[in-house]
This record gives C-alpha cells, sequence and structure tokens, in this order.
C-alpha cells in the first residue's frame, strides 16, 4: 500500500519538529505544564505518522533501538533516579538538588531523570502498541 | 529511613528489568529469576524478623511524611504475607525452570512473574488507599498478560473473563476511595481511621464500606461474585496458576481484614452479619462446585473459594480469637494450595498432560512417593490432624462455639468432610484406580519434586509444631484489633 505522496513529504517535515517539541515539553515539565508523560505521548505521535507514511519495518529502522528495550531503559532510569537517594542517605525517590553555576545557575534535580525515564518508558509503550496492530 | 520496607518492592523490579534488559531467555533467563527470587524471599523474611522483634514499621516514599505523602507500613500481618509470598515466589520460579515456561509460553514469563510478585508485596505493604488500588492494577496487569500469553483459545477465553470482572472491581474500588476522599480529605489508611473515629460518620462509613466490600469481594472471589475464578484458573500453565492460586484472591481477603479492622470499624454489626452470610455461603457453594468436577484444576479451583470462606468467617466473627485463626488459615492455605497446583502439574505429567480424572490412574503403583506427597497438603486441606489445616479449622471453629454462631459452625464442619470427599476422589482416580492407557512411569524430574516438597515439609512444620505460628498470628490479631498501635506507628506522635 502506496501513502499519499503529500503525507510522506509533510511527515519528512513534521517528524522532527514533533520529536523537538516533545523535548521540550519534557523539559519544561517541572514548573509548567508539560512532563515526561506527554512529552512521550507526542514524541510517539511522531512514529505514528512516520509508521502510517511509510509502515512499520521503515519506522523500526528510522527508531533504531527496539522499543521493548526502550521500555525496559526507561523504567531502569526512573528506578535509579529513585535509588540515588539511598546514596545520600535519603528515602527512596527524594529528590536531590544541584546549582549548575556555570549554566547561569541552572537547577538540576533527580526529579528531570524521573521524567526523562517516564518519557522513555511512554514512547516504548506506545510506539510498540502501534507497530504490533500495524504488524498483525 | 528503612530501605527493609522498599526493598521488598524493587528487588522484583530490578530482577524483572535485568531479565529485560539482558535480552536472555531460556535457561540463562531463567536462573536470573530465580537468584532474584531467593534475593526477594530472603529480604522478606528480614523484614519480617525485623518486625517480629522492632514492632509495626513505616517509611515515606521521598521524604514526605504521612498522612502527605506515600507511606509503606509493615505490621505483622503484611510483613508475614510477604515473607510468604517470597517462599511462594521461590519455589513457584524453581517450578518454572523445569517447566520450560520461557520457551512454551513466549519470551517474558520470567520479568511477568516478578512484575506479579512486585504488585502482590506492594498491595500487602501499602499504607496508603490509593496506592492499594495502584498495586492491585500493577498485578492485574501482570496477571492478565501471563494468563492470555500462551494464546490458545481456552486461554483468551479464561483471561477475558478474568479481566473484565476485575476491572469491574477495580473501578467499584475506585468509586469507593472517591467517596472517603470527597469526605475527609485524606487516603492515607492511618489518617482515615484516625479521622473516622474522631468524627464518626456512619452513613460515609455504610456506603464507601459497601464499596469496598464488593470490590474486594469480587478479587478474594466470594459468594455471589466467585464465578470468575474456576472461569479462568483451569487455563494457564501449571507454574501461573500456581501463583495465582496462592496468592491473588488472599491479596483481596487481606485488603478485607485491613479495611474493615482499621478503617470501617464503627456500626460493624450489620457488616459482620453480612459477611457472616457470605462466608458460610462461599464455603458451601465452592466445595459442592468443586464435588461436581471431574478436572484435577477444577476441583482445586472451586476449593479456593470453600477455603476463602474459612477466612472470610474468622473476619466476620471479629474476635482476637477468630481473627488469630484467620491470619492462620491465610498462611497454613497460601501454601497448601500452592502446593496442591504444582502436585496437579506433576500428576498430569505423568497423564499425559491431561487434568482429567478419567483418563489418570495407577499412580499410586507407579509413582508411590508422588502419592505420599500429594497426601500431605490434601489431607492438610480436608483438616486432618496433626497437619496445618486441622490446627487452623479447629481454631475457627472453636471462636465460632464462643460467638455462639451454631449455624456457621455447622456449615464449616460440613464443608470440610465434602472437602475430603472431593480430594478422595482425586486420590481414587489418579491414584488408587487402575489405569486406562499405558504411558508415563518415567521419573518424576528434580525441578518438579523438589519445590512441592518443600511447600510439602513446611505445612508438615507447621502441622506438627503450629505453637509459634499460632502465637504470631494472636499477636496478629491483637495488633489488628487494637488499631492505636498502627496509627501511631505512621503517624509518629500525632496521635493524642
Amino acid at each position: 500500500m502506496k501513502a499519499s505522496y503529500l503525507l510522506e513529504i509533510a511527515t519528512r517535515r513534521l517528524t522532527p519538529l514533533l520529536l523537538l517539541f516533545s523535548l521540550w515539553a519534557l523539559l519544561r515539565g517541572h514548573n509548567a505544564p508539560g512532563g515526561g508523560f506527554i512529552g512521550g505521548l507526542m514524541a510517539a505521535s511522531a512514529f505514528g505518522f512516520y509508521s502510517i507514511s511509510f509502515g512499520p519495518t521503515a519506522t523500526r529502522a528510522y527508531l533504531r533501538v527496539d522499543p521493548f528495550m526502550l521500555i525496559g531503559t526507561g523504567v531502569a532510569t526512573s528506578l535509579f533516579s529513585g535509588l540515588l537517594a539511598w546514596f545520600f542517605g535519603k528515602p527512596f525517590l527524594t529528590g536531590l538538588w544541584t546549582k549548575l553555576d556555570w549554566a547561569g545557575g541552572l537547577k538540576l534535580g533527580t526529579p528531570l531523570l524521573f521524567d526523562v525515564g517516564v518519557y522513555l518508558t511512554v514512547i516504548g509503550v506506545t510506539v510498540s502498541l502501534l507497530l504490533h496492530l500495524e504488524e498483525d | 529511613m528503612n530501605p527493609m520496607l522498599i526493598l521488598p518492592i524493587v528487588i522484583p523490579l530490578i530482577t524483572a528489568l535485568a531479565l529485560v534488559l539482558s535480552g536472555w531467555n531460556g535457561r540463562k533467563a531463567a536462573w536470573l529469576a530465580l537468584i532474584g527470587a531467593l534475593a526477594h524471599f530472603a529480604v522478606n523474611i528480614s523484614l519480617l524478623l525485623g518486625v517480629v522483634n522492632g514492632g509495626i514499621q513505616a517509611t515515606y516514599l521521598g521524604d514526605w511524611s504521612a498522612p502527605y505523602g506515600i507511606t509503606l507500613v509493615a505490621d505483622n500481618l503484611a510483613a508475614a504475607l510477604v515473607a510468604v509470598t517470597g517462599l511462594m515466589g521461590t519455589t513457584v520460579c524453581l517450578f518454572g525452570i523445569r517447566d520450560n515456561l520461557d520457551e512454551s509460553c513466549g519470551r517474558g514469563f520470567f520479568p511477568l512473574f516478578h512484575l506479579l510478585l512486585m504488585g502482590v508485596t506492594g498491595a500487602f505493604l501499602a499504607g496508603d488507599i490509593f496506592n492499594l488500588y495502584v498495586w492491585f492494577e500493577v498485578m492485574l496487569i501482570a496477571s492478565f498478560i501471563l494468563l492470555a500469553k500462551g494464546g490458545s483459545r481456552i486461554e483468551l477465553i479464561a483471561s477475558v473473563k478474568y479481566v473484565t470482572m476485575n476491572l469491574v472491581s477495580s473501578a467499584i474500588f475506585l468509586a469507593g476511595i472517591g467517596l472517603l476522599y470527597a469526605k475527609t480529605g485524606t487516603l492515607n489508611m492511618a489518617d482515615l481511621a484516625l479521622k473516622l473515629n474522631e468524627n464518626p460518620d456512619a452513613r460515609l462509613v455504610l456506603s464507601s464500606g459497601a464499596f469496598f466490600l464488593t470490590a474486594f469481594g469480587i478479587k478474594a472471589a466470594v459468594f455471589p461474585v466467585y464465578f470468575w475464578l474456576p472461569a479462568s484458573y483451569h487455563a494457564p500453565p501449571t507454574a501461573v496458576a500456581a501463583i495465582f492460586s496462592g496468592l491473588l484472591t488472599k491479596v483481596g481477603v487481606y485488603a478485607l481484614m485491613r479495611t474493615f479492622t482499621l478503617i470501617f470499624t464503627q456500626d460493624q454489626e450489620f457488616v459482620t452479619d453480612l459477611l457472616l452470610v457470605v462466608a458460610g455461603l462461599t464455603m458451601v457453594m465452592g466445595v459442592l462446585g468443586a464435588v461436581s468436577q471431574n478436572d484435577i484444576r477444577r476441583i482445586l479451583s472451586f476449593h479456593i473459594i470453600s477455603q476463602i470462606g474459612y477466612m472470610i468467617m474468622g473476619l466476620a466473627l471479629m474476635s482476637p480469637l477468630a481473627i488469630a485463626g484467620a491470619v492462620f488459615y491465610l498462611i497454613h492455605h497460601i501454601i497448601v494450595k500452592t502446593n496442591l497446583f504444582l502436585i496437579g502439574g506433576i500428576i498430569a505429567y505423568h497423564g499425559n498432560g491431561s487434568y482429567e480424572l478419567k483418563r489418570l490412574g495407577g499412580l499410586f503403583r507407579h509413582q508411590a512417593w508422588l502419592a505420599v506427597l500429594f497426601l500431605i497438603p490434601a489431607m492438610s486441606l480436608a483438616g486432618f490432624p496433626p497437619l496445618s489445616g486441622f490446627f487452623s479449622k479447629f481454631v475457627l471453629i472453636k471462636a465460632g462455639i464462643e460467638a455462639q454462631s451454631w449455624w456457621i459452625v455447622a456449615v464449616a464442619l460440613m464443608v470440610s468432610v465434602l472437602t475430603l470427599v472431593s480430594m478422595s476422589k482425586i486420590w481414587n482416580e489418579a491414584f488408587w484406580k487402575p489405569r486406562a492407557e499405558e504411558k508415563g512411569d518415567g521419573a518424576t524430574p528434580v525441578g518438579f519434586w523438589m519445590p512441592a516438597c518443600i511447600l510439602a515439609s513446611v505445612t508438615l512444620g507447621i502441622g506438627l509444631n503450629p505453637g509459634p505460628l499460632f502465637e504470631f498470628s494472636q499477636e496478629t490479631a491483637a495488633q489488628l484489633l487494637n488499631s492505636e498501635r498502627y496509627i501511631r506507628a505512621v503517624l509518629g506522635e500525632v496521635v493524642p
């Protein structure tokens, strides 16, 4: 089945934009609307577009990693961000923060790492569902 | 803070992740899964020892103190059930290795198995009613995939029934949580108990209690909402059915015990009267169902229901002795039931994979040791002295006599006799009668008899020396009936 030419062109332009936008949503999530879950859904919709236009096999190649592995990596990242607090003698999942002076006082913390884990997990789950539905 | 409360939840997750990320399957995955299960068991035992020696323990995730943050609490009941979960995880994992489940039911059996253990452990340790709901969902998702994974027609039919009924239960549970939260503004169980004690609100307690009773009743498979259980437990592979039968319904019973001793403690007469009737009917319907079946796994599934009735009976009588009996019964039942499902699997292994009693036979002549192995949990289930089932039933019936609820005592005794009838039916058909077809005289593989032997020796151990477990159950009952200690452990010095 050949999808429409318009769709293909549009997808080629839109996919990188959507992915960039999803990263932006992920990063602004701590203090403003956004975050790992919604960012992950946006990124997954980019891959969804791609697979409608070019088919699931091309999407797997475009994604480069197995979505199943993405789920595992995502959960592991979130778990690690929670366990990190133990090394500093705090209870599981306690948020730890550092201030980066060379980057204009940017605050980085384990909640962001946790959100990155959520982001990866959501992409993995959604994309593997979409691809399985298309492949069967 | 106390990492001992988090490790029982984190270790199965780490094991599952290691299994997924390593991409291993077959032998290597199985050994990794077994190591994870052993680590889980070891941590759970040390948690139990910590609770027995140091009293109720609580920890607050993310350093947000109760009642605002997520709380994990281990009292005697939770810690004991977590420890038994570890034992079940280890033995069933051992059985799963020999059964080669990772290959026969597709990649991912062991990661899902560990996620299921995580869900069950989390449900026991949750100190927050919404968190309990989340762990129920984790358990439901993991068990649903395990059930449907084989992909055969019978498994898919079973999993549709299973998941539909459990989703209904989750929705009802959530409605009950919403009701409580809207009225009291808290989800922490200790805080809820405190608030409801200070401002008794009979209408709120009755209405949300009804939601909880229905939701947990479905999970625990009590009359009249038990029908999903025998419709689904006969389908999956032995190891999956064994872990389901041991743990899943018991989480429902645990949740009933927790909420109705801690939160819904006012105007209890109506609820306990209702529970007592439900308990009696559950016992009778379950055992009648079992007597009418001719497939080992279906017989055992119906027996889960009738045994749940005994635990509910203990809860309904609500005296220290009755609760102690229910706790004793809970622990004894998990071990015996899982073991019976495992032995059912071994019987089928010698009977060309068939669980039909008609097609089995002659196992006593060819597999005498298997017959002995079967007799221990079977007689324990029926309540023969000196096995663990005798003492648990004895305590419950004594509590019934003390409460002068003669009819429930009569029902419990009659159901016991009928349990014996259906156990001797399996004995007669599978072991005693001459076999129809000549096949399956080979030795039982070590990976099959070893887990069954471990569980049977635990049953024997409890039966020959019931004192320590009974004292522990009495202590647990005292803890459950006097919720002040629980509240103080969670909320600290806030308590007046």
